[in-house]
């Protein structure tokens, strides 16, 4: 892509979620909008280098894209009556030019494409296809699924959209918050997909970014919600990691070994600004989430960090909902703070629940290792390593126990 | 837009309800039935006789078929239905949400076609 194309391609994603929101709030079809907004990406590809970007480009591809809607509907009209048609044309033609995006268009097609009458999958492919306006073969590609898969699932979200009449708006305050929480469930699952992502793979890695900019979004439209912007900061803040989590070679890098200066110094300040303003209000789970993630930030060192504290918060998560990962992750914080011993108390309950989970014997055998009890770490490590499915991770377990069976 | 609600449940945990317990669940049933009317949004429902009762008849290379029983052996069984006109999907849910089969069992919420 040459730069210019490149330049037309990332402005025109940044605002072509307006127009396909704006398009679907006045047609009520997904498909035109989307196929109009590919067509006034195509005419901006042709005349924007040339002619320059516009000067408000969200507006210009909004009013391209109502006028390549016309034409089709028009086209589409000879030889057939389709009455929907019909209303869908005079709506868009009674538009005029100067179409204004009424504030919520996105917001309201977030919650459409997030609801919980959709599948999870479906939820992330539609919202990234309709407002994070992601190509189909880019979704299928870091959701690593065949692209007529990703089609299909996308075809069939939007008819149950359809058929079962899903409304376009923002919830009512009752349920409101149960489906916001749903939004959120899903930017961070998309977040999550990128940042499992290794470093080869830059397209997945991308995902985060995405996230982080849909996040924003809703915390620019539904403002003082605590949980939206927890969840920010706690995506702010885990990216900002990004260069420091693996090694040349792509192999994890843990927290603690991380190198704290190539820490994406910015992004690290805009997730701890966001957390700020959140201020004291609300202990959700994105919130405690993301105050962990900053006691980890704050410090310069390791050494530094504030365990006391970590443990403290992952109390008041498990609190919230006790899972046994929270619990497993509260006692490596308490292990940290108050020596392995007193972690080594709190994971024997966990044994049962987690025996299949390979970061619960790995935890283990890291504790029993500082504890002093090298033979039992090495029982553990090997467990760790029967379970682990991912490679990085196996490199790391083996120089561990290796390091370990060297010294016994 | 009409949907049907379909209610699914335990047939045999109904059965052993207790008479008081029964009687609570038919005064839920009629609020619900009176809140629908009400709204201006219900368009009928029953109650259906148990699967017990039910016949299933299926036509096969030519020979029509009559067996004993629904045509699918399931946990739970499709005990009654409301057909309500509203906006949206949501409403439907709303209104799902109130039927007391969503305690234990559960309701399938389906769009009629026009």
């Amino acid at each position: 892509m040459t730069d210019a194309a490149a330049a037309v391609d990332r402005v025109f994603r940044e605002e072509a979620g307006r127009a396909v929101a704006t398009l679907i709030r006045i047609t009520g079809d997904f498909d035109l909008a989307e196929e109009a907004v590919q067509e006034a990406f195509e005419t901006a590809l042709r005349t924007w280098p040339a002619r320059g970007i516009p000067e408000n480009p969200g507006a210009w591809i909004t009013t391209t894209a109502r006028n390549r809607a016309i034409d089709r509907l028009r086209r589409d009209r000879v030889g057939r009556e389709k009455t929907d048609d019909a209303a869908r044309l005079t709506a868009l033609e009674t538009l005029g030019d100067d179409v204004h995006e009424i504030p919520d268009d996105r917001l309201r097609l977030l919650f459409t494409c997030c609801h919980p009458a959709l599948a999870v999958d479906a939820q992330v492919a539609l919202t990234l296809r309709t407002v994070g306006g992601l190509s189909t073969r880019e979704i299928a590609r870091a959701f690593l699924v065949p692209e007529p898969t990703l089609g299909q699932r996308l075809t069939r979200a939007k008819r149950k959209i359809r058929e079962a009449k899903i409304p376009y708006r923002v919830p009512p305050r009752d349920v409101l918050p149960e489906r916001l929480a749903g939004v959120l469930a899903v930017l961070y699952l998309v977040f999550n997909e990128g940042y499992a992502a290794t470093s080869g793979e830059l397209l997945r890695a991308e995902l985060c970014d995405e996230a982080i900019r849909l996040t924003r979004l809703v915390d620019r439209l539904i403002p003082g919600e605590p949980e939206v912007g927890g969840l920010l900061a706690l995506m702010l803040l885990q990216h900002a990691r990004r260069a420091a989590r693996t090694d040349e070679r792509g192999d994890l890098v843990l927290l603690g070994d991380q190198d704290r200066a190539s820490w994406d110094a910015e992004m690290l300040e805009a997730g701890l600004a966001t957390l700020e303003r959140v201020g004291a209000n609300g202990g959700g789970t994105y919130v405690l989430q993301a105050r962990i993630a900053a006691c980890h930030a704050r410090a310069p060192r390791p050494e530094d960090t504030d365990w006391p504290t970590i443990a403290r918060l992952y109390g008041e998560l498990a609190a919230l909902g006790s899972s046994p990962v929270v619990e497993l992750n509260r006692a490596v914080a308490i292990a940290m703070a108050d020596g392995p011993d007193a972690g080594l108390r709190r994971l024997e309950p966990l044994a049962e629940d987690l025996d299949r989970y390979h970061l619960f014997h790995s935890a283990r055998a890291d504790l029993l290792r500082r504890a002093g009890r090298p033979r039992e770490a090495c029982d553990a490590y090997r467990r760790a390593l029967e379970l682990t499915t991912n490679d990085t991770e196996r490199r790391f377990l083996e120089s561990r126990l290796a390091a370990l069976e060297s010294a016994s | 837009m009409r949907y049907i609600l379909l209610i699914y449940g335990d047939e045999a945990g109904r059965g052993a309800m207790s008479e008081d317990d029964r009687h609570a669940m038919y005064a839920e049933y009629e609020k619900f039935a009176n809140e629908i009317t009400e709204r201006g949004i219900g368009r009928g429902g029953d109650e259906l006789s148990p699967v017990s009762s039910a016949t299933t008849v299926r036509e096969r290379e030519g020979t029509m078929l009559v067996t004993d029983g629904p045509f699918a052996e399931t946990k739970e069984q499709l005990g009654g239905y409301f057909i309500v006109d509203v906006d949206d999907l949501d409403t439907a849910i709303e209104l799902a949400s109130k039927i007391p089969a969503v305690h234990g069992g559960s309701v399938e919420i389906r769009p009629i076609v026009d």
